[in-house]
């Protein structure tokens, strides 16, 4: 397989799961906690790459983020549970002591091996080819492919088969469980494949660029359409417009791939701002002089 | 062992119900019963607990202590018997759904997990909306909803759940004069269909005039009953305290709406 076609290929998976559940914390006003979830899952993913010997973005190192995610949703809250904070300080205080700790433990334990902050916090989609997954000897192709591949499946899936629920919840809790749909069991399963999406796409675009593909497409999206399916699927096209433009423009410039596609998501959000046809700031103006 | 709701327990029977956000109780040992087929308000000053009755009777809010009771049965078993409008203020109306989307959520419950609305479900749900006269505006995205308009949706949703007990959250909070009207058709043909509503209530004046049985209530159950025997001067001067000095309650059984309003019926 092809260099290209295998860092374009991450890139398109990373942007759908990532704007899949990205759409519901946006609805959900959970955009904090997203980026919270992806700082903190750094010790989960450290423990992971401690415990199986290497690669990060290995079984082990997944399933200890997603409960370093879980933990922190919990963590976060209690503390606003307890009255002592509200909520957005809740999360300055959770996200940082668990990152702070994966650093270090990353900073002690792992200063000669592959996982140094660089990778952990900017990611580089560009190694994506050179990774392989080898089983019994056999060359199964990037892994990179096939983490981000089952992801996107996983997340899918999720949404698609509760999509109602899903729905249900984030417009209104209090009727959700009601009616007994179980709305706090479903935020953290959101959560939880928050934190698992964040690693899986860590390799690719690492901690901080990660909340941009999974927050930018969604309040792209939500800024052109008021239908949630259309949301959702403009936010994945959104993610997938700015994977090809974004790449085609690090390839010209010579820049960090991953960067430039969290840049084009920016511009794609600032184009919608002006142009939305839901009270775009460009449409508006040009209705009142239409109308005037 | 197990006790069957029976037809002939009442709808809701609460007993010692106490809440304490922290350690300030905000409810404190309710007693309450309220019969099939009637109208009920409850009605007390702000931070009286009204809302946090309603809550914490449907499990929202947890319980420091006390018994609630629907049918006789727990909540688990009586949750498809029971419809909830909660306070228009409580849902983020920029979400990007359509009036009758909402209304279908109310048949949500009916369909269980994973089994999405059909034609069958979107049917019933415009049929609540024509209820209360917004058909027309069945695909109007819900932002573009009047305040009004938005808390009929809220009532065409709960429609929707075919409930035979109600809890309404100030529904009359804010609206215009038609949705007042519309409120009050849905509430009476509820009420004529045998089913059992709940209304948590801020204005004192048409409490004669809307419902049949009312529940004065300051943290505490002040008096509840039938209106005519409870929404009395003294029982309101126990639930607001000096505030409702100058309130005189119209003499039962006088007439309601005819009558000047309260305050401005000075001797």
């Amino acid at each position: 397989m092809n260099a290209d076609a295998i860092i374009l290929g991450t890139a398109l998976l990373v942007s759908t799961a990532c704007a899949l559940l990205g759409t519901f914390l946006v609805l959900r006003r959970l955009s904090l906690l997203a980026d919270a979830v992806s700082h903190a899952v750094l010790p989960g993913i450290v423990a992971g790459f401690w415990l199986s010997g290497g690669g990060r973005a290995t079984l082990p190192a997944l399933l200890g983020a997603a409960a370093l995610g879980l933990i922190t949703v919990t963590l976060v809250e209690a503390l606003t549970r307890s009255g002592r904070v509200k909520g957005d300080a809740a999360i300055g205080l959770v996200f940082p002591a668990l990152f702070s700790v994966g650093v270090l433990a990353v900073s002690v334990y792992f200063r000669n091996v592959h996982l140094d902050l660089d990778a952990v916090l900017y990611g580089e989609i560009a190694y994506a080819p050179f990774n392989d997954l080898m089983v019994a000897g056999r060359n199964l192709g990037p892994v990179s492919l096939w983490v981000m591949g089952a992801l996107t499946a996983v997340n899918l899936a999720f949404v698609t088969v509760m999509y109602k629920e899903l729905k249900l919840s984030t417009f209104d809790a209090g009727l959700a469980a009601a009616l007994g749909f179980a709305p706090g069991a479903l935020h953290y399963a959101l959560m939880a494949l928050v934190s698992v999406t964040t690693v899986g796409a860590f390799d690719a675009v690492g901690a901080i660029l990660v909340v941009a593909f999974m927050i930018v497409p969604a309040a792209t999206a939500s800024l052109l359409s008021r239908r949630l399916p259309i949301v959702l699927a403009l936010a994945v096209l959104a993610g997938w417009t700015a994977s090809i433009v974004g790449y085609v423009l690090a390839i010209l410039l010579d820049a960090s791939i991953a960067g430039a596609i969290a840049t084009i998501l920016g511009v794609q959000f600032l184009l919608a701002v002006l142009l939305s046809p839901h009270g775009g700031v460009l449409t508006r103006t040009r209705n009142r002089a239409a109308s005037a | 062992m197990t006790t069957h709701p029976t037809t002939s327990a009442a709808p809701l029977s609460v007993r010692d119900l106490t809440v304490a956000y922290r350690d300030t109780p905000v409810l404190r040992g309710v007693t309450l019963d309220v019969p099939a087929g009637r109208l009920c308000a409850i009605v007390g000053p702000n931070g009286a607990g009204k809302s946090t009755l309603l809550k914490a009777v449907l499990g929202l809010v947890p319980r420091a202590a006390g018994t609630v009771r629907f049918f006789g049965g727990d909540l688990a078993r009586a949750r498809r018997r029971l419809g909830y409008v909660p306070q228009r203020g409580s849902v983020d109306w920029d979400f990007p759904t359509s009036a009758l989307d909402v209304v279908t959520m109310g048949l949500y419950g009916r369909l269980g997990w994973i089994r999405r609305p059909g034609r069958r479900e979107r049917e019933d749900a415009l049929a609540c909306l024509d209820r209360v006269g917004l058909a027309d505006l069945a695909h109007r995205q819900i932002s573009q909803l009047s305040g009004g308009q938005q808390q009929r949706v809220f009532l065409a949703r709960a429609l929707a759940q075919d409930a035979e007990l109600y809890f309404m959250d100030e529904p009359f909070a804010g609206v215009d004069v038609p949705t007042e009207r519309a409120i009050l058709d849905v509430l009476r043909d509820l009420r004529g269909r045998g089913r059992t509503v709940v209304v948590v209530h801020h204005d004192l004046d048409t409490v004669r005039e809307y419902f049949d049985r009312v529940t004065l209530l300051n943290v505490e159950v002040i008096a509840t009953g039938d209106v005519d025997t409870t929404f009395t001067p003294a029982n309101l001067r126990r639930a607001y305290g000096d505030r409702m000095a100058f309130l005189d309650a119209p003499a039962p059984g006088s007439a309601l709406r005819a009558a000047p309003l309260p305050g401005a019926a000075d001797d």
